[in-house]
């Protein structure tokens, strides 16, 4: 019985971590129409930027707020320096829908050497900012701590905070405006340009805000060829594509859907078939669902 | 001597691939006018809403506002200039309500940014936008429509709700493409209405198919036939130019 909670907890933690990736990648994806594969580098850099806030100020929530404006900054960044460029150079052709998710591919690498070159070195680690040891109810240890506890928290206020911005403002009008059709969106007097840009910065922030708080909740250690980021853009990615890849419901979904069913085999079958079913579940998906859980029934625009 | 008008357009060209798209076409439009733009299929005539709307660069040509020598605008700068335009093919955000919809086209009047709107700061200002929207809709009798999904609606309401989109920036120069195309007799009628009264606070460009409406409501015609324009003038003396009718009307009037 316990064991059972135990897991539920484990998958909803894991999950929400999983969701924050996911909505990251459906933000860009919306706004831009690429998968952002360098994504983890963005929020392995965000991370490392909370890092070295914490080395100087020694608070973990001083370090949180800044890595989210520098996970947001980094972003914004990406788009106009590169996907800008890449865009208008290549507007037809074969090429001109994969260039640019080559490109974040290309970025992801040239993220992770130059974290290696600079902080290669340095023995980075992130301490838990509160205790990650588990609430015990009648003598029995839960796999929930506050730690986790905090996880959970901050992430249904980031997802709060986003569908507030997507439902109740001009802004939000404007990013669904341009995500849906940005060729009308334009004719109606929407800054596209601008708006994508934004989509890449929230989208930033989200990813550092998963990375933040993931390093603590893991072994805490940071690395630039840090397996832990591969496997959140990897397992960020298939809650996405369960979700739909449209929605940010759908992301949330979708991440606690996998952060469950990952803990389910983690504790009934086997530690070394995560990856493995991860994968089954997206096949599955994919098969049955082909457009995702919460997947789009109506056409879009090309 | 151009200096009267609200907006003209001079010795436009455009060229696809060596292909002559227009070929020194001039248009002018008064303040508190209709002018048609007609044609038969492939004259132009969108190309020429294209070049106005910044989605197609020009090879040649000069652009007239208000009286002064400018640039062609960018797409998402239109409205500022007081130019607001609908499509043939309607296009509504199918995913988003008619109020949101008609709200996006309302965007130059927000003035909160960002960080305010992310703190929801921005409540007073938001709600201006609502009530410019809800106005806008009025204008179109599709108040009813407000919080239905744009892909819910029927097609002559898509149509009014894009017009409510494009009156919301309260432009100087409303530009429509076929508004009558894909109508019954009766939202036809109620169209050439709504254009007639449109001309109290704003000039319409048009581009339309339909003779009927095309006669009714238009002040002036331009007639363009292979990317030139063969005839101009009051309606009633384009429609018994021979050229027109050898072109265009011949085949179609009615």
């Amino acid at each position: 019985m316990f064991q059972l909670l135990n897991t539920i907890l484990i998958g909803i933690t894991s999950g929400a971590i999983y969701s924050l990736m996911a909505i990251a990648l459906v933000l860009v994806w919306r706004s831009t129409r690429v998968v952002n594969f360098a994504q983890a580098g963005q929020a392995l850099l965000s991370t490392y930027i909370g890092f070295e806030v914490i080395q100087r100020f020694d608070s973990y929530w001083i370090a949180l707020i800044v890595a989210i404006v520098a996970g947001a900054a980094v972003g914004a960044l990406i788009d106009v320096l590169f996907m800008r460029f890449l865009f208008s150079r290549n507007t037809q052709g074969p090429i001109a829908g994969v260039a640019p998710i080559i490109a974040t591919l290309g970025l992801l690498g040239l993220i992770r050497g130059g974290i290696g070159i600079f902080l290669g070195n340095t023995e980075a680690s992130i301490r838990p900012p509160v205790s990650n040891v588990g609430f015990t109810i009648s003598g029995h240890t839960l796999a929930f701590s506050p730690l986790k506890f905090l996880i959970v928290g901050a992430v249904i206020f980031l997802m709060l905070a986003l569908s507030l911005i997507f439902q109740r403002t001009n802004i939000g009008l404007a990013l669904r405006a341009s995500a849906y059709a940005p060729e009308i969106a334009r004719l109606a007097g929407v800054r596209v340009d601008g708006i994508r840009t934004l989509g890449w910065a929230l989208a930033g922030a989200a990813g550092a805000a998963a990375g933040m708080l993931q390093t603590p909740n893991g072994d805490g250690g940071l690395s630039p060829d840090s397996l832990d980021f591969s496997l959140l853009l990897v397992f960020g990615f298939i809650a996405a594509v369960i979700g739909g890849l449209e929605s940010l419901i759908g992301a949330v979904v979708g991440g606690l859907l996998l952060g469950l069913v990952l803990a389910f085999v983690l504790t009934y079958v086997s530690g070394s078939l995560v990856f493995i079913i991860a994968f089954m579940v997206l096949i599955l998906v994919l098969l049955l669902r082909p457009s995702g859980l919460i997947g789009a029934k109506r056409g879009r625009r090309a | 001597m151009t200096s009267s008008f609200l907006l003209a357009v001079k010795k436009l060209s455009v060229d696809f691939g060596g292909l002559h798209a227009l070929n020194d076409v001039y248009l002018e439009l008064n303040a508190q006018e209709v002018v048609g733009i007609i044609g038969p299929n492939g004259a132009g005539k969108t190309t020429l809403f294209n070049v106005l709307c910044g989605l197609v660069k020009p090879s040649a040509g000069e652009l007239i506002l208000n009286g002064k020598s400018h640039k062609w605008p960018r797409t998402d700068q239109l409205v500022d200039f007081g130019i607001a335009r609908t499509l043939q093919g309607v296009g509504l955000f199918a995913d988003l309500t008619v109020l949101e919809n008609v709200m996006v086209g309302a965007k130059k009047f927000s003035h909160s940014g960002f960080i305010s709107a992310a703190f929801g700061w921005n409540v007073s200002d938001e709600r201006k936008l609502q009530e410019r929207a809800m106005l806008a809709l009025e204008r179109v009798y599709a108040t009813g429509l407000a919080h239905r999904r744009a892909d819910t609606l029927s097609y002559p309401d898509t149509k009014r709700v894009a017009i409510a989109r494009a009156l919301v920036s309260e432009p100087k120069i409303l530009m429509l493409d076929e508004p009558a195309g894909g109508l019954g007799a009766e939202d036809i009628a109620w169209m050439n209405s709504l254009i007639h009264n449109l001309k109290l606070q704003c000039s319409v460009l048009l581009v339309e198919h339909h003779m009927d409406v095309v006669m009714s409501v238009c002040d002036r015609l331009y007639v363009l036939n292979f990317g030139e324009i063969i005839s101009s003038g009051v309606a009633e003396t384009v429609r018994r130019d021979p050229a027109v009718i050898a072109a265009y009307l011949g085949v179609s009037a009615t």
